[in-house]
């Protein structure tokens, strides 16, 4: 398959896309979303089309169905189906045909990354899959019926026939995902194009959904062409590979191939980081020794039996409307000085929570912070609005979301400016340098301080964002899903920037993740966390090499290795609690 | 806890930054992006140059009416608009170029009283540019006796726009009138936009039972019928009390009704963004709740505030028309489009004198404009959407 040649026509190809171009006319110059790309899918195989962000892969999916966004337009090349009545060339159809309506839903169908926003939530799951049936199909009101429930069965949502009844709010997440499959197959497609499917989803949900995924195609024997950016997913389920990078199509080959002799460098620099995650740091094996001698001390925060217990509510007249949830449910550990502390979990193990009653973000319900800081203990608990304040400059938080996190209307001067400003740290005239120097140190430049954070990539806001938390001289660094936001290619350099402050500053970091790799790479000890309560607490390697809870051997296992060699989501370990109360725990943290 | 996977921004990898560089956009403060999408919008563009000219015209509307805005002529009542002429043809039969008016030749008929007007095609009045006029004084302080144009000798009927009841210049009074018009709408604007953002602010910041008490004072407020609420308020101003109390007093009622739109603009704002990151970032940082609320929320909804507050204006203007047309506005002497509209009142003077209903124009090309205006604001105020 080298771009820009005639593919042979192979009996199996269910799916020719040949040199396609998709371009976006931005204001000042013209992108080129999709770039020359051509790909065949064929029956019963799974092509993964995998990529960091921007490189061009979901517009790749929307083009073969031209629902290209504004102000996208397709400027070229071929998409053919291949049907048993004769090949159809999507691209010589009208974006809002007949035809082509006739072929989206039917012959090809798409799901999408965020179920919660493409199902509609005022109407109940049954008459969702029920629209694609009535429009493309001349079944009866009975039989939709129960090919609906037959669909929902298929994708083991428990109690079809009532489930079928309800919006997409009732449902978790992965039901959510599971129903959006359930309407994808609703007419038999030849082609299903999975576009991030279980990017939003927690790491044992991702593996139940591939795994329906995979089973799905064995039954029907649909071609799947599977968007992703995480590696560990292709390793697991792709037979081909498709690599994209800034619109063009790098790579292609089977998935043992590509894995094992990468050919171009980015495919290289994609396998490679994504491996580089299965090991620890070498920054952090080079402090082992450093480490192992400041954990003697005393721990730098001690929480003892902290519970978060979220207020039932109750309507006017006093009718119980939901139950407080025990969020944080008598949590108690330690943070020693140097050390790095994961705590992992997936949505709703109140793991987030954690962190902010840590920080007093949200008010604890009851329970015990103690911060060693120079000279006294301080009970966290028992500290006012002033003393919060200085507690705020030791302990410092590193934000998940870097996009949302940094004021789009401050400049980066005034944002890194900002702690030392309030707590008057540091002389006005000097502001500017510490600034400079604050920023040298995460890796930008001093005259990037004029420029607002919209200027910037998610990597690079990131870097921001530590140089704040970095520029009162903290003690203790609280990271919620600092990395989760970036690409694969940048967490390891953020991780890694991370353990040179820690090296340098002796800085404590609690390290919150859903990313089990991230925490083998970063942490010295990791927390598994589920439904509040601490399950199992131990050294990092030990955890994730030898858990012993059954809670963590399910979470690990889960996870998918970016070694197509070792498959192991089939034959993984599940947790039962977890499956039991799927209906409620749709929220997440 | 989703994982944000931005595949709609296409930037480069982590650190090359430099394509945003050669663009230059990365230096671009948020109004100057908002100045960019601004300028795209071409009716707002163009609106916004609409807008300025009016305020200039009232702001000089001495030096561009031609006569006073109060100056009456029983000789002229109901006297049709005059056109303005470029040349006429002289006794020899040869074309001469100079601007200038016909003058009326005047009937009275002695049945019915009634005036009835032909131009005279032989007596010319000739009209100049900055020509002396009656004293007056710029700005309120400047003596000054110069007019923008009119007629060249002081005095000489000159009724572009037609007279009035009174037979005074339709013209000069429209200029006048958009005085009170534009800044009634200002003023009034600016006191609600201080009772909408102090409670508005309050209500969102501070939520729970204040909020509450506020958000049902609004609904309150909103389900009075506002002209018999107007018409009470107004039959409570003493009739003794000077045109400018008045005027200032109206103002004062119609920003307490219109308030609370802005109210709601500004509690919604706060709600949206007080859970954000960035102002728990800033709780973090030990930022102080005034600064916290000035220095990192009230930016982000400046630019909203602004383009409401811009859409609010045409909403007073047409409150002030419709108030001083009922008569329980402002009342003459004061010259303001609502009170000119007045005289339009009467069918009979609309069927014989329609260019009363010149005012009525004004408002609508200022309303418009104020709206179109807005709406351009408005969607430059976000410039990180699309």
């Amino acid at each position: 398959m080298n771009r820009g040649h005639v593919i042979p026509i192979d009996p199996d190809a269910v799916l020719t896309v040949r040199s396609m171009k998709t371009e976006f006319a931005l204001r000042t110059h013209t992108l080129k979303a999709v770039d020359d790309v051509s790909f065949t899918l064929k029956r019963g195989k799974t092509l993964c089309i995998v990529g960091e962000s921007g490189s061009g892969k979901s517009v790749t999916a929307r083009s073969i169905l031209r629902i290209v966004p504004e102000p996208g337009t397709i400027t070229g090349g071929e998409v053919i189906l291949h049907r048993e009545d004769g090949d159809v060339a999507l691209h010589t159809l009208g974006d809002r045909s007949k035809e082509i309506r006739a072929i989206r839903g039917a012959d090809i169908a798409m799901i999408f990354q965020e179920p919660m926003s493409s199902l509609s939530p005022v109407h109940t799951i049954g008459f969702q899959i029920d629209e694609s049936l009535r429009l493309h199909t001349d079944l009866d009101k009975k039989a939709r019926r129960a090919r609906i429930v037959e669909l929902l069965e298929r994708v083991e949502i428990p109690d079809a026939a009532r489930t079928a009844d309800r919006y997409p709010f009732e449902y978790s997440g992965g039901m959510r995902q599971r129903a959006m499959i359930a309407m994808a197959l609703a007419c038999n497609p030849k082609v299903l194009i999975a576009d991030e499917p279980t990017t939003a989803l927690d790491v044992t949900t991702q593996a139940e959904i591939l795994d329906l995924i995979q089973e799905l195609q064995d039954e029907y024997g649909m071609a799947v062409m599977f968007i992703t950016h995480d590696m560990g997913v292709v390793a697991e389920i792709a037979d081909e590979v498709a690599v994209m990078y800034r619109g063009q199509h790098v790579e292609t080959g089977g998935v043992e191939e590509i894995f094992a002799n990468p050919h171009e460098d980015y495919t290289k620099m994609l396998i490679g980081s994504a491996v580089r995650l299965e090991e620890p740091s070498p920054i952090k094996i080079a402090m082992q020794a450093k480490v192992a001698a400041l954990a003697t001390r005393q721990p730098v925060l001690e929480v003892r039996d902290l519970v978060k217990q979220f207020k039932s509510k109750h309507t006017m007249l006093g009718k119980l409307v939901s139950t407080g949830v025990r969020a944080v449910d008598g949590v108690g550990l330690d943070l020693l000085p140097g050390e790095t502390l994961g705590i992992v979990g997936e949505s709703g193990s109140g793991k987030t929570t954690l962190g902010r009653c840590i920080m007093r973000m949200h008010e604890p319900t009851s329970g015990s912070i103690l911060y060693r800081g120079q000279g006294a203990d301080t009970e966290v608990m028992s500290l006012d609005k002033k003393g919060l304040r200085d507690f705020h400059a030791d302990v410092r938080m590193i934000f998940q979301d870097p996009y949302a996190s940094l004021n789009p209307r401050m400049t980066v001067e005034q944002l890194v400016a900002e702690p030392l400003r309030n707590r008057k740290l540091a002389a006005p005239t000097e502001i500017r340098d510490r600034v400079a120097d604050l920023l040298v140190r995460v890796g930008l430049k001093p005259d990037h301080m004029e420029r607002y954070p919209h200027a910037f990539s998610g990597g690079q806001r990131q870097r921001i964002g530590i140089a704040r938390a970095l520029a009162p001289n903290p003690k203790v660094i609280i990271a919620d899903e600092a990395t989760s936001a970036l690409d694969v290619s940048l967490r390891s350099q953020i991780l890694d920037l991370l353990l040179e402050f820690q090296r340098e500053l002796d800085l404590s970091f609690i390290f919150i993740s859903h990313d089990i790799s991230t925490v083998r790479y970063f942490c010295d000890r990791v927390a598994v966390m589920y439904r509040g309560e601490l399950v199992e607490i131990g050294n990092a390697r030990e955890v994730c090499d030898n858990p012993t809870h059954a809670y963590t051997k399910a979470l690990l296992s889960a996870v998918p290795r970016p070694d197509p060699t070792r498959r192991r989501i089939a034959n993984r370990h599940r947790y039962v609690a977890a499956e039991t109360n799927n209906m409620s725990n749709g929220a997440s943290a | 806890m989703t994982i944000a996977t931005d595949t709609a921004t296409p930037l480069g990898p982590d650190d090359v930054p430099s394509i945003v560089d050669a663009q230059g956009a990365e230096v671009a403060s948020q109004w100057k992006l908002m100045w960019w999408k601004f300028r795209r919008h071409k009716l707002a563009m163009a609106s916004g140059v609409v807008v300025l000219i009016l305020y200039l015209i009232a702001i000089f509307a001495e030096v561009l009416a031609p006569s006073d805005p109060n100056a009456f002529s029983p000789r002229y009542t109901y006297a049709p608009p005059q056109e303005l002429r470029m040349s006429y043809v002289d006794d020899a039969g040869e074309r001469q170029w100079g601007l200038h008016v016909n003058d009326y030749r005047t009937e009275l008929d002695r049945e019915t009283f009634r005036r009835t007007f032909d131009l005279d095609e032989e007596d010319r009045i000739p009209v100049g540019f900055f020509v002396e006029g009656e004293p007056y004084k710029l700005l309120g302080f400047v003596p000054a006796s110069m007019k923008l144009f009119g007629p060249k000798e002081v005095g000489a009927p000159f009724y572009i726009w037609g007279a009035d009841r009174l037979g005074r210049d339709m013209f000069s009074r429209v200029i006048h009138g958009a005085r009170v018009s534009l800044s009634i709408g200002l003023v009034g604007v600016f006191l609600s936009l201080f009772l909408g953002v102090v409670l508005g602010g309050i209500s969102g910041y501070y939520g729970g039972w204040i909020d509450t008490a506020i958000q049902r004072l609004i609904e309150f407020i909103r389900s009075i019928p506002t002209i018999p609420l107007w018409m009470g308020l107004a039959a409570a101003i003493p009739l003794t009390l000077n045109p400018l109390m008045v005027y200032l007093i109206i103002t004062a009622i119609v920003s307490l009704v219109g308030w609370t739109d802005l109210g709601r603009e500004v509690r919604g704002r706060f709600l949206s963004i007080k859970d954000d990151d960035y102002v728990a970032a800033a709780r973090l940082d030990g930022a102080s709740e005034p600064r916290i609320i000035l220095r990192h929320m009230a930016p982000s909804f400046l630019s909203h505030i602004i383009a409401t507050v811009t859409l609010a204006i045409p909403s007073m203007i047409l409150a002030e028309t419709a108030l001083s047309f009922l008569g329980i506005g402002l009342r003459p002497p004061v010259v303001s489009w609502g009170v000119l509209l007045q005289e339009a009142q009467n069918i009979r003077a609309v069927v014989t004198a329609p260019w009363l209903m010149v005012p009525g124009g004004a408002v609508v090309v200022a309303v418009l404009a104020f709206n179109f205006l807005g709406d351009g604001l408005r969607d430059a105020a976000d410039p990180y959407s699309n």
